[in-house]
């Protein structure tokens, strides 16, 4: 076929970056690195666009992801299944989930060439976990081997559609040319592999996960799904990012008394923990860890070692203290909803890949963890790419028609920009934080908290609206800030329209499943929140 | 958060600056500054990347905590990370993430709990791998 991609003459250049491809994919984590390869592979021109830098950013370049990993054999492909299907609550789908596992098990061993995938004294190859760092390095090495152009630095501000809604490209700002160099990428297909949103909490490799694609792809008419699964937490060393928590599988924790924390055995330890955090600190050792085992968790995982080490703590004979970090729709669920099967969303052409999209298909209203979002990232990321080069094959990327930017909040204040500032957009993100981060908040939910928590969010959001804005790299925080807030009043208003308790999604006020509810629930709008639940005609305003 | 740039080991190669997720650093003077310190998220990638390991991270990730230069390089903690994952000139070195399951299955199948119980009898060592999460259920 013929691609598509070429840059502006070089006088333009100097002030403003002017490129056409067939697909752009804005993110480079795992999901955006296995759809910008497949769309390369699948004939087009791939511009892929990183908010920092494809092998560093997002949170499984800092972790190391275990893929859900399951032999082509039926009766084990059942039994997964079966499992999974088991503690989704009514909201997953099994054939979605047997599309993961096919494609993750048929995809995973081509990275071969570019990661060094080891074999153990029986000669058997072990494909399922690969550590983050290098997984990234070799899925960069891999987009660039196939004709992949990387723009690093290089956040994406807003999505630009064609007259007829569909999706048109991208524009965004080079943060390291000058005080930000304005690009502006028109494409026949745009993938949002943009990670979910982590509001801020310090999980480990999660800043830039700021919902920025929840909020380009709402504006561009997407919707999204399952936004009050949000509430996953891990535990990490208190005041530390560090959330690899495989180590406290060994764990005991104990209240400021010395109690043991009744922890053991428990599948809802994190939420024993957030209960005793919120009455003092917690302190936790990591003495039940079998000898060996300690040996080599320098060789699993080396970052976890390195954070101990330098706070010269030996987790296996000292108590420490801990805290949780709240994993947002990282380890939770929601985010734009899926329309097809290669991924696309409500708007013709744009793409939600990874955990930019709901994950509700394969892992329902339970966390699917880091095993089998891994998996979904790989697929829907596969797919998605794939997809997106058939889709600009047939379409080409229509340069030159017209084509609208669509991005409102943070860059076009409806009302005098009062010159906002890099402090009005820190203190839009501490509101955000102050309402999403505490536990008696967002785990012990409430409807009357819930309600508190989404009138300060809706102001927050007037402000945004109303007065926010940045020129070159100062767009960036401001954009950051706005999708902040959208995601959080998204959120919060799923969990307030969803008036039961199911998975993840757990209140105090209403602390039983309602059958009825069963279902999924959509969340969208940006001045009103609404929502709606699958297979409801109406939409329902969220009112605080 | 980053808190150190040992300059005379720096070359100023400037990939520190290029990889940052966060765009932490800014290149002066043919040099990598730390210019927005509170971007940090104490990732440890820019120790990855940097070929000389002249960078330290320290492992508070919620507030500046200010470290002694001489004290940091006497001490042996730059590029550990580094050599411990196995980058560079340290590849002999093995990356033993494959193995992490075994964490979580052993674990599991000592854990006390009721729950913990059924799932390691019910599951057969591999499988139970293949959950890699834990707890497994909520």
């Amino acid at each position: 076929m013929q691609k598509h991609f070429a840059v502006a003459d070089a006088d333009k250049v100097a002030y403003r970056l002017e490129a056409v491809t067939d697909v752009l994919v804005v993110g480079g984590g795992l999901a955006g690195g296995w759809a910008a390869t497949a769309a390369a592979r699948g004939g087009a021109s791939v511009v892929l666009v990183d908010k920092g830098y494809f092998g560093t950013s997002g949170v499984t370049a800092t972790a190391g992801p275990g893929h859900w990993w399951v032999p082509p054999d039926p009766s084990k492909r059942a039994a997964a299944i079966e499992d999974r299907m088991g503690r989704a609550f009514g909201l997953a789908d099994s054939r979605w989930m047997e599309r993961i596992l096919d494609t993750t098990w048929r995809t995973l061993p081509t990275l071969s060439p570019y990661y060094d995938f080891p074999k153990d004294a029986t000669g058997e190859v072990h494909y399922r976990g690969l550590r983050g760092p290098e997984y990234l390095r070799a899925l960069r090495k891999q987009a660039e081997d196939a004709g992949v152009v990387i723009l690093d630095q290089s956040p994406a501000l807003q999505l630009l559609l064609h007259r007829d809604g569909s999706v048109a490209g991208a524009t965004g700002v080079q943060r390291q040319v000058g005080r930000g160099r304005i690009w502006v990428i028109r494409a026949g297909a745009v993938i949002l592999a943009t990670g979910g949103c982590a509001f801020r909490s310090r999980l480990l490799g999660s800043h830039n996960n700021t919902g920025d694609g929840y909020l380009m792809g709402v504006e561009a008419g997407a919707e999204l799904s399952g936004m009050e699964f949000s509430n996953y937490h891990t535990v990490a060393l208190a005041e530390s990012s560090q959330t690899r928590s495989a180590s406290y599988s060994f764990a005991d924790f104990f209240d400021a008394e010395g109690n043991l924390l009744p922890t053991q055995g428990r599948t809802d330890y994190t939420r024993v923990l957030a209960r005793a955090l919120l009455r003092g600190p917690v302190y936790a050792t990591l003495a039940r860890t079998p000898l060996d085992l300690r040996e080599i968790v320098s060789h699993i995982q080396p970052a976890f070692v390195a954070t101990f080490r330098r706070r010269g703590i030996d987790p296996y004979t000292e108590k420490f203290e801990i805290t949780l970090h709240g994993e947002g729709t990282v380890r939770g669920i929601g985010g734009l909803r899926i329309v097809d099967d290669a991924c696309q969303t409500a708007v013709p052409g744009l793409f939600a890949a990874g955990d930019a999209a709901s994950r509700e298909l394969i892992a329902g209203a339970t966390s699917g963890g880091g095993n089998q979002n891994s998996a979904w990232a790989l697929s829907s990321g596969l797919w998605s790419g794939q997809e997106a080069a058939a889709r600009a094959r047939r379409t080409g990327p229509r340069a030159t028609e017209p084509a609208t930017e669509v991005g409102q909040a943070g860059l076009r204040p409806a009302k005098s920009p009062k010159s906002a500032t890099a402090a009005d957009a820190r203190a839009l993100v501490q509101t955000v934080k102050d309402e999403l981060l505490p536990y008696d908040k967002v785990m012990f939910r409430r409807g009357d908290r819930l309600r508190d928590s989404l009138a300060r969010l809706d102001r927050a959001w007037d402000d945004v609206r109303d007065h926010l804005a940045g020129e070159g790299t100062a767009a960036v925080a401001a954009r950051e800030a706005a999708a902040l807030v959208a995601s959080a009043r998204w959120s919060y208003g799923a969990a307030a329209a969803r008036k039961e308790s199911r998975g993840m999604h757990q209140r105090e006020d209403c602390p039983d499943s309602d059958s009825r509810l069963a279902r999924r629930q959509l969340v969208g709008g940006l001045d009103r929140v609404w929502t709606r639940f699958d297979g409801d005609a109406e939409r329902t305003w969220v009112r605080p | 958060m980053i808190e150190l740039v040992v300059r005379d080991r720096c070359t100023g190669c400037g990939r520190c600056v290029r990889v940052c997720p966060t765009n932490v650093f800014d290149f002066v003077d043919g040099r990598p500054v730390i210019a927005r310190q509170d971007d940090c998220q104490t990732c440890f990638m820019c120790e990855l990347y940097c070929p000389v390991d002249a960078l330290y991270v320290a492992p508070n990730a919620e507030r500046p905590t200010p470290v002694d230069e001489q004290t940091i390089v006497a001490s042996g903690l730059l590029g550990e990370y580094r050599r411990n994952s196995g980058w560079d000139e340290w590849r002999d070195i093995p990356n033993l993430f494959w193995r992490q399951g075994e964490i979580f299955a052993r674990a599991r199948s000592r854990a006390p709990g009721p729950s913990a119980q059924d799932t390691a009898s019910k599951l057969s060592s591999t499988e139970a791998v293949e959950i890699a999460e834990w707890p497994p259920r909520s």
